[in-house]
């Protein structure tokens, strides 16, 4: 498909597209994990930019983290420090498990940047009084980006965002759908790519592009046969390998569904109509499936994987995980025992930085779909 | 009640007895353990608690307040780690997780280690002032023993302490009090609740008084011994045996430093410690520094029991909890630790750090990289990094560390002209 090559470009190579439009004038604001309100930086005329480990050899990072800190944070603070995110305006960190947290004090004392925001939700996400609490963070974070932009974040202009975002998680959204109802119209590489560059490219554009895509695909529904592999869901943190999806579809399996932070926790839920309009983008961060550093429940990330196994016609689920993950290994035992009492096979992946060797991928993956 | 019980509550009341004027550590935490296990008989609940969590509200309510990490430091201490470990591996559980969180959540299911299993929890209580960890470990016990779970949330202060943060957790104590009236079926006393206060503050500026006599050279007591000591003021906060105990123990120090005994025979190095202590190996450790004639003189780790006690309101106990329960040692900015730790150096007058990388708390240990660098350009002074764990002796080479020890302590004798 032609037009994903604009979103494999930005995947290529994210810091000449962030160097491009600081060119053009535009303010960038670069930030960690789907719990960023980007609706906010959006208001503020500034461009948010995900922040992901850019994948060079780790040498400048190894000087403050040690080897047993996982891969995301030591490679996000190996790109700040080798210069290459030298576009940003700023940088947001949003609480969420204990490494990201001690990045943000390291970065903020080793990265020269213009400013450096915390916005340090609640941890829990199910009382009234951490709603309140994140409603209050939220307001501080918006005069505080103000402030540092030296901007006013209107209502008119924070609405408008909110539409925006709204419009584009919902044809992200749709994208999934349509790649569950009819798995062979786009390759999962393809629209892991068009999700992950989402969060980098610019908004405006983005929300112009997505609806011609989704327009070819349901062109294509319309004479596709149905596929033949086994309907596999992935789960876990942030998967930056868009190669499993090829794997996986070279043995037999095809991903029709997942639980990412890269992938549907950044799309599900919109943002609801409430006059506070803070209140309603607060709202949606405590309906919206949880990363396991948040709490909504004891069984809230158990029950929602298997939801999505069910509605997705799913097989089996492979959970991929980032090595060092603290928060999705303690739940993985749970979360596998529900799947298995509902007889659902489930494989586990973890990785480091670098897949293992794709002989080897190939035949576990072949291995796990023979038993789907 | 059957005879037998009563028999059994007899005994431990006249152990108790027994032991309240001798007061040694051992006996105090076998007669503490021994009060859990048998809460069911008593009628007494239990509720386990996270190091950090506000116990205070837990003695008030006369609940039994239990700590799997200190469960977990007695399974290190006692070398029973590794097996409880691989156990929970064998469950699923990462190797790269916490492994305190590893053995208990392993010992709950074979009642194993040093003593027996910890007693059966009617309720949890997680305060995440600590780590984030702990909310993932309590939820694993929550859903293995289905009792109630309360989560205090102490949002991470980065840079200083915000008014919101203060609403959030003022809140969250009503709620705390809440679910407490609620798993026992009463009121709390507030009054009394005040007094607890009151004895808990004092148990912490006696636990501050004595960790302070090793500012003294030579030191009366080393690190190692405030790794032993440190058990009451993390269990039994806010009870009278606490103000006893540290009472009794400062006295001691303070005739020690009068008649200038050393708690090693011959203090010429003092060290800092920073991280919590490789259970497995404080011995070994200990005699190893001792053979250099180096005294771990303080660490940054007992010393966190004592350390937000400005934030304290002896008046108004309850509600300047929030404040200090939220801006502990681990909760804070890397930063700021490096001004706690430069503080550190200067009042105990120490030769050098020596830093345990503990797999097993990333909370504690990012960052270390970071303060070693500002205690070496702003004191001049070596830091020895030691990468190891807490409990787990998989992760412990004893020829790479010792190798590394004595590097370490010919640059510091080198440093000071020996």
């Amino acid at each position: 498909m032609k037009q994903t090559d604009e979103f494999y470009e930005i995947l290529k190579d994210p810091v000449s597209y962030g160097r491009k439009m600081k060119k053009q004038g535009r303010k960038i604001v670069g930030y960690f994990c789907s719990y960023t309100p980007e609706e906010i930086i959006y208001a503020a005329g500034a461009h948010p930019f995900r922040i992901f480990a850019g994948g060079e050899n780790i040498h400048f990072a190894d000087a403050h983290f040690q080897s047993y800190c996982c891969s995301l944070v030591r490679g996000a603070l190996e790109g700040a420090l080798a210069g290459n995110l030298d576009f940003l305006d700023g940088a947001v960190f949003p609480h969420t498990c204990d490494s990201i947290q001690r990045l943000s004090d390291i970065w903020r004392m080793n990265v020269k940047g213009p400013f450096h925001v915390d916005v340090v939700l609640p941890v829990k996400l199910d009382t009234e009084s951490a709603r309140a609490y994140m409603i209050d963070v939220l307001k501080k974070f918006r005069n505080d980006l103000a402030s540092h932009l030296r901007v006013e974040i209107t209502d008119d202009r924070l609405k408008n965002a909110i539409g925006t975002f709204n419009t584009i998680r919902g044809s992200l959204k749709r994208l999934y759908e349509l790649k569950a109802e009819n798995p062979g119209i786009i390759s999962g590489s393809d629209l892991y790519a068009i999700v992950k560059a989402s969060m980098m490219m610019d908004r405006d554009h983005i929300l112009e592009i997505l609806p011609a895509v989704i327009e070819e695909l349901e062109k294509k529904k319309e004479n596709a046969t149905s596929s033949a592999g086994k309907r596999i869901v992935l789960a876990g943190g942030i998967c930056n390998h868009p190669d499993i999806y090829r794997i996986i579809e070279d043995a037999g399996g095809v991903v029709v569904w997942d639980d990412f932070c890269t992938g549907s926790r950044y799309f599900e839920e919109s943002i609801k109509d409430n006059a506070d309009l803070i209140a309603a983008i607060a709202g949606r961060y405590i309906e919206r499936p949880v990363c396991p550093a948040k709490h909504a429940g004891i069984f809230t990330r158990g029950e929602n994987l298997l939801r999505i196994v069910k509605e997705k016609d799913a097989r089996g689920v492979v959970f991929f995980f980032l090595k060092f993950c603290d928060p999705h290994a303690f739940d993985y035992p749970y979360m596998k025992e529900f799947l298995d009492r509902e007889g659902i096979p489930s494989m586990m992946l973890e990785v480091e930085d670098q897949l293992p060797s794709e002989g080897q991928l190939r035949t576990r993956f072949e291995t796990f779909v023979e038993m789907l | 009640m059957p005879e037998i019980v009563l028999f059994f509550l007899a005994k431990i009341k006249k152990l108790a007895l027994h032991f309240k004027k001798k007061k040694k550590m051992k006996e105090i935490m076998m007669i503490y353990y021994m009060e859990a296990k048998s809460a069911r008989i008593s009628g007494r609940k239990v509720a386990w608690i996270t190091s950090g969590g506000p116990v205070e509200p837990l003695i008030a309510m006369d609940i039994i307040p239990v700590y799997p990490e200190n469960h977990g430091a007695m399974i290190g201490a006692s070398k029973m780690g590794t097996d409880l470990c691989e156990k929970s591996e064998s469950m699923g559980y990462s190797s790269d997780l916490c492994s305190y969180a590893r053995s208990d959540i392993a010992c709950a299911t074979v009642n194993g280690g040093p003593i027996g299993g910890l007693p059966r929890p009617d309720m949890l209580v997680c305060c995440n002032n600590i780590c984030g960890t702990v909310l993932k470990w309590y939820e694993v016990q929550a859903r293995y023993f289905n009792v109630p779970l309360f989560i205090l949330d102490t949002p991470f202060c980065h840079t200083g302490y915000a008014e919101e943060v203060q609403r959030y957790v003022r809140r969250q104590l009503d709620e705390y009090v809440l679910f407490l009236e609620k798993a026992c079926g009463r009121k709390m006393d507030m009054d009394h609740l005040k007094a607890v206060g009151k004895l808990s503050l004092e148990g912490q500026r006696l636990w501050q008084a004595v960790l302070a006599t090793t500012t003294n050279s030579p030191a009366p007591m080393t690190a190692f011994d405030a790794f032993y000591h440190l058990a009451l003021i993390v269990t039994l906060r806010g009870t009278p045996l606490v103000i006893d105990y540290y009472t009794q123990l400062l006295e001691k120090m303070k005739d020690r430093v009068a008649r200038v005994i050393g708690a090693i025979p011959n203090e010429k190095y003092r060290l800092l410690w920073d991280n919590i202590p490789i259970w497995p190996r404080t011995r070994w450790l200990s005699e190893r520094l001792a053979s250099h004639n180096a005294c771990l003189v303080a660490d940054t780790y007992t010393s966190a029991w004592c350390g937000t006690m400005k934030y304290i309101n002896e008046n108004n106990f309850f509600d300047s909890m929030a404040e200090a329960y939220t801006r502990i040692y681990l909760n804070i900015g890397v930063d700021e630790m490096a001004r706690i730790v430069l503080e550190m150096v200067d009042r105990y007058k120490v030769d050098g750090i020596v830093m345990h990388s503990n797999r097993s708390c990333k909370p504690y240990s990012l960052g270390q990289y970071d303060i070693q660098k500002i205690v070496e350009k702003q004191r001049g002074i070596p830091c020895l990094m030691i990468e190891a764990d807490m409990v787990d002796e998989r992760s412990f080479s004893e020829s790479q560390v010792s190798t590394r020890i004595d590097a370490f302590m010919e640059i510091i004798k080198q440093r000071k002209g020996d």
